[in-house]
């Protein structure tokens, strides 16, 4: 798959968009906040620095060049003081503006790389359960658009918005102060934009929403088709795909057309408006510095027109960004829902810790022995047990489901004693997985009881559970490392040697010392260039270094042919050697030897024993393995 | 590069055109009104002359329309031609790509192609659209304003000249420096973002490992590590806007100062130096505007490059003019047949061999032994290195490939349903299949039966990649598939692996009893998928190690015995029979 999933993108609603917005303020402000005044300060200085140099075209005209061209001898002494003084001004304003541009910097970087790390924190401690029910695209697209349309917010948006907003009250207060008749008639162009904007702006938000449902379209199509064009070619249904590649191309263009054409038009539109506004004003303001009504000047209408073109640009800005702010709030509210999900909970309080023996009783110790025990508090009688590791696994009547509704095992009964092989088989979905599932409690059981050495594994700590259980699945996952690091995801304090021990009985070294760098091969994009059945021998490899009592292998040698099988299945004998293992695997041989071999259909086990006491029976596993129907 | 893409420009050649000359009106437009307004304060206010203020207030207003129809048509077309270049782009992309070989598909990753498609193409059509709107708006602004203001007073307006020639200097110093800052972040960035795919999809693994808190150092150093990349980056960014202040702030004190001494003396009017303050934002906006749009290009030029890639990459494989359009039986020969994905590295050596027509044959080997490589020569899947590979008697060179795959159809490993009924998967095989012919199809390959206990039966949809269909019924179904071609030859890759041994041996059946005409391969890991075939075929390591029937090779050959050993002695699969 391609990884990329495509979000409907309507909008929150705007009591949700408003709940959203102020959580989004709280946590920038949360570790921001003073950072965040001190933009405000900044912001207002800049803006109080411009709106005064914008006043000294009226100064300048009105106080200084009129007087002067009178004047025989002009004096440019005021003058130069005047300038020198206004320069001053703007240098604080330059100054304030980078100031508060750097440290938005800090905020917005600053505030998503927190965000970044809390979301990446809590998905980790987030249940199985989450990504079994979220498509891994969703939960990508979190980190990459909603993150990427909230950086933009952050970073440019809201500065835009507070420094416009600034603005617009300044120049408002002092256009009324310099004229109210056309401040009222500023206003007024002011509204006529906003509705041309709204109008627009909603026709707009049709198109691109329709735009969006077509990209959608177009993008699904596009990735399944890549998926399958070795399908298609072996089919010769190029000519077709084609055609239905174009029908989806025609329509997102028709979309996208629309939707920019009005996003485009809106730009002229709030720019022309601007200068109609303006040129109005200049009439309006003719007449009345003409007839001087109540002492306006021709320098106040110098300063009035150049405020009604600084009072029209942070509107028309504020009103572009207003999409990106809807999408951006879209994102965050994704984002808050993932950090809202509960994280998974641990009520355990057995641990795991190494231990030695001193007579006939287990000690706790802080060093590495080789020796584990569970050490059990018991709170009634207020008694610490030390129980020692062994593997004993047992199920009583277990049921569960992953949903209440549907159940999927039902009323399992099983057990292991240290050092035993037991066997799963069974048809696709009669819950093989499943069981393996619930012993790491990935999943927790709706009734019954799971017990690991005599304890009931919900009063294990999950970590220390998970730590003493080994679990090769059929999936295989590598990290972006090298091999030799990949190994020692099993156990961080092994050394080089004991990786390649593990490596060994795995049947791993041989294929690896082949690999360009040997162990320190760089395995990257999930081991891309190393083959299933490789990166099978790799997992083994890292659940062999592990060295855990108990052992799961999920269907952990589907992918290697029956040769190699052979000399990896000398290595898993050994790796099995003395450790409780559960094993789900379609071959025969990889099932036979097993001490126990349960039978699983829909979610019962109908049949259980040892390979002959089952062949025996002439039931389902006769049946599986000899192929033949019985009677 | 450039070629290529603007090639796509096609039949929105004409709008592409007229953005940029309703811009230049549109820029006109708002140039003539800074130079009206001086003349309604000289002509008008100054001497009170009412009449005046009315008359070229009206011609304002005029011209304020005709900028803006002017630039609702330039936005109009800039649209249409920048969707249009994106709409030919996909098209022309989508469509070289079904002329692709396997070879040329295997350079490209899925995830590759599709961002190709789609971000891509985004990226350029964003980039296409400002270049059109903006490119000759902003310059003819620049220039336009910059003559405005020299022909009021070359003196003054000489301040801009400097001005803008300093300004471009540092922004262009920013601009460099900081998109080698950018390139750096965003590289590590995917990386982060890998980082985070990577953990999701190895969720289990890492929690049953107990490695959440190595895992979250591990992300926290590489976000902190983004993050001061970012800033470092940003820095330069954040210097643009102060800088820009400093200039249009420099310039208007300038002015102001030498302006009033012109006024003085009675060089300049008052008018005029109003609208030299006027031009003094178009002239430095519009440098901004022209810096975003340089890097605006830069960024988009790699989406460029990758897409031209895609465009211009030639097929490696193509269909005879004059090919055979008929294919005369099943019989196969391999001749001294070499291949090889990557010159030098020889995966197939030295192949003979000859499969009559309507045979059955099994080829067996172990990992990597090019089994796939083998029966991928015969639809022509991949060309031969050397040697010939004939089907019919003919050098499948010399067939039409429509023909060619027609009568050859492969069950792929790697197989793949799409999204619709099952109907609609089953006649990809053939588009004009009857209901009753799907049907017998699917009970030829054992399909049948779960898709009747389907509550929609052959009208259930299937999701996207097949997910709602287990791995042993998408199996069959894509034998169904491949069955309605009516092939004369059939090859099954490994496409019962997942299918349970009775059910496996009742599809054979089916095909010796129901289509014995039809040449039949069959790739298999287990060896009682194969024994009953008219001859095996042993593969290990590219070369041919033993040729014959299953009593022969047991005799003969020791891999076959070794297999044939280890898979008795414990043998079979309990291959997933179906929950149902």
């Amino acid at each position: 798959m391609a990884g990329k999933r495509h979000m409907p993108m309507t909008g929150p609603k705007p009591k949700d968009a408003g709940k959203t917005f102020k959580r989004l303020l709280d946590y920038v402000f949360d570790k921001y906040l003073f950072h965040c005044i001190l933009v405000v300060i900044c912001i207002l200085i800049s803006v109080f620095a411009n709106v005064q140099g914008t006043l000294f075209t009226k100064t300048l005209i009105d106080a200084y060049i009129l007087p002067m061209l009178g004047s025989e001898n002009p004096d440019f002494t005021p003058l130069a003081h005047a300038i020198f003084r206004v320069a001053l001004f703007y240098a604080i304003g330059a100054l304030c503006t980078w100031i508060y541009n750097r440290i938005m910097i800090e905020v917005s970087q600053g505030s998503l790389c927190k965000l970044r790390k809390e979301m990446f924190t809590h998905m980790e401690s987030l249940p199985i359960k989450y990504f079994d029910t979220h498509p891994h695209g969703d939960i990508m697209s979190l980190y990459t658009n909603d993150v990427d349309t909230l950086r933009q917010m952050i970073s440019q948006s809201l500065p835009q918005c507070i420094s416009s907003g600034i603005t617009v009250v300044t120049v408002l207060i002092q256009m009324f102060i310099l004229s109210v008749p056309l401040t009222v008639l500023t206003l007024f162009m002011v509204v006529v934009v906003t509705i041309s904007t709204m109008i627009l702006g909603g026709k707009s938000g049709k198109f691109f929403a329709a735009q969006q449902r077509d990209i959608g379209a177009l993008n699904g199509y596009i990735e399944e088709m890549m998926e399958g064009q070795k399908v298609v070619k072996v089919f010769c249904r190029e000519d077709k795909s084609i055609a239905e590649f174009h029908d989806k191309n025609e329509q997102l263009f028709d979309s996208a057309y629309n939707a920019n054409r009005f996003a485009n038009v809106l730009g002229p539109v709030n720019a022309q408006l601007g200068n109609v506004s303006y040129v109005l004003c200049a009439v309006v303001g003719g007449f009345l510095a003409l007839h001087a009504v109540g002492g306006f000047t021709l320098g106040a209408l110098a300063s009035f027109l150049t405020f009604n073109k600084s009072f029209n640009m942070p509107i028309s800005q504020v009103s572009q960004q207003f999409n990106s702010i809807v999408m951006a709030m879209a994102g965050a509210q994704r984002i808050f829902a993932m950090l809202d999900e509960a994280p998974e909970v641990d009520e355990g309080y057995v641990t795991l810790v190494n231990a030695k023996k001193e007579g006939d009783t287990l000690v706790e110790c802080k060093e590495r022995t080789g020796l584990w025990a569970w050490k059990h508090y018991h709170k009634a009688e207020g008694v610490t047990e030390y129980v020692p590791l062994q593997g004993d696994v047992v199920f009583d009547g277990v049921d569960f489901g992953y949903t209440d509704e549907k159940m999927v095992l039902h009323d399992v009964k099983l057990f292991a004693t240290p050092g035993q092989k037991i066997a799963f088989v069974g048809t696709t979905g009669a819950g093989k997985t499943t069981i393996t599932n619930l012993i790491n409690r990935f999943y927790d059981i709706q009734d019954g009881k799971i017990r690991y050495d005599g304890i009931n594994i919900n009063k294990i700590k999950k970590a220390d559970l998970r730590r003493s259980l080994g679990i090769v699945l059929q999936d295989t996952h590598l990290f972006t490392d090298t091999v030799m690091e990949n190994i020692r995801y099993g156990r961080l304090d092994a050394t080089d040697e004991e990786v390649i021990a593990a490596a060994k009985l795995a049947g791993a070294d041989s294929f690896i010392r082949l690999l360009p760098d040997g162990y320190e091969t760089r395995i990257a994009g999930d081991g891309a260039s190393l083959s299933q059945g490789q990166k099978q021998l790799l997992s083994i490899a890292r659940a062999a270094v592990a060295d855990p009592p108990v052992l799961i292998l999920d269907e952990a040698t589907s992918s290697i042919d029956t040769r190699t099988e052979q000399i990896v299945q000398k290595g898993m004998d050994s790796l099995m050697k003395g450790r409780t293992t559960f094993v789900i695997a379609h071959r025969l041989s990889t099932v036979r030897n097993s001490d126990c071999i349960m039978v699983l259909e829909q979610g019962r086990i109908i049949e259980r024993g040892s390979h002959e006491e089952l062949i025996e029976q002439k039931g389902r596993y006769y049946q599986l393995y000899t192929g033949n129907k019985v009677g | 590069m450039l070629k290529t893409i603007l090639s796509q420009v096609k039949e929105y050649k004409g709008v592409a055109i007229l953005t940029p000359v309703c811009m230049i009106v549109e820029v006109i437009m708002e140039m003539i009104i800074p130079l009206l307004m001086a003349y309604i304060i000289d002509e008008g206010v100054m001497k009170g002359n009412q009449q005046a203020i009315i008359r070229v207030g009206g011609v304002m207003l005029i011209i304020a329309l005709i900028g803006l129809i002017a630039g609702m048509l330039g936005g109009k077309y800039g649209a249409l031609a920048s969707s249009g270049l994106a709409k030919n782009l996909r098209n022309a992309m989508y469509e070289n790509i079904q002329t692709y070989s396997f070879a040329n598909l295997d350079k490209y990753s899925t995830a590759g192609l599709v961002t190709r498609l789609t971000t891509d193409v985004n990226n350029v059509q964003m980039a296409f659209q400002m270049f059109l709107r903006m490119c000759m708006r902003a310059p003819s602004s620049l220039i336009i304003a910059m003559v405005m203001a020299f022909s009021i007073s070359a003196k003054l307006a000489s301040v801009y000249l400097y001005v803008v020639i300093a300004l471009s200097i540092f922004l262009a110093l920013i601009i460099r420096k900081a998109m080698g800052y950018f390139q750096e972040v965003f590289q590590k960035y995917d990386d982060l973002n890998a980082s985070v795919q990577e953990n999701v999809s190895a969720i289990r693994v890492v929690k049953a490992y107990v490695r959440e808190e190595r895992e979250n150092k591990k992300f926290s150093a590489a976000a902190e590590h983004v993050y001061k990349l970012f800033i470092r980056a940003e820095k330069m960014v954040v210097l643009n806007m102060p800088m820009m202040q400093v200039a249009v702030y420099t310039c208007m004190l300038l002015i102001s100062w030498l302006g009033a001494k012109m006024i003085v003396v009675s060089e300049l009017t008052t008018g005029e130096l109003m609208s030299l303050i006027a031009y003094c934002m178009n002239i430095l906006m519009s440098l901004m505007i022209l810096s975003m749009i340089f890097v605006m290009m830069t960024m988009s030029a790699a989406s460029a490059k990758r897409i031209a890639e895609v465009i211009n990459e030639k097929s490696t494989l193509v269909s005879p003019a004059d090919g055979k359009t008929e294919v005369r039986d099943g019989s196969i020969a391999f001749e001294h047949v070499s291949f090889e994905y990557n010159e030098g590295k020889p995966v197939l050596s030295d192949i003979n061999v000859t499969i009559q027509a309507g045979e059955t044959v099994g080829i067996l080997g172990g990992t990597g032994s090019a089994k796939t490589s083998f029966v991928n020569l015969i639809p022509r899947l991949y060309d031969v290195a050397q040697g010939t590979v004939k089907v019919g008697g003919v050098d499948v060179r010399a067939y039409d490939l429509d023909t060619l795959r027609s009568e050859v159809s492969v069950v792929l490993q790697k197989n793949v349903l799409f999204s619709g009924t099952i109907y609609d998967n089953l006649r990809w095989g053939d588009e004009n299949a009857t209901e009753e012919m799907c049907r017998q199809a699917c009970r030829l390959a054992c399909a049948d039966e779960f898709i009747s206990k389907m509550p929609d039966g052959y009208h259930t949809q299937i999701t996207q990649g097949g997910s709602n269909v287990s791995g042993g019924q998408k199996q069959r179904l894509c034998i169904a598939r491949a069955l309605l071609k009516k092939p004369k030859i059939l090859i099954l890759d490994d496409s019962t692996s997942a299918v349970d041994t009775a059910t496996e041996a009742k599809i054979r059946q089916a095909f010796a009893t129901e289509i014995p005409n039809t040449t039949k391969l069959i790739i298999a890991q287990r060896i009682s998928s194969i024994q009953h075939a008219d001859h095996i075929i042993v593969l290990e390591d590219g070369k041919i190690n033993g040729y014959g029937t299953h009593d022969e090779l047991l005799a003969s050959n020791e891999i076959y015995r070794e297999i044939f050993e280890a898979q008795t002695n414990g043998a079979g699969d309990f291959d997933e029979k179906e929950a149902l």
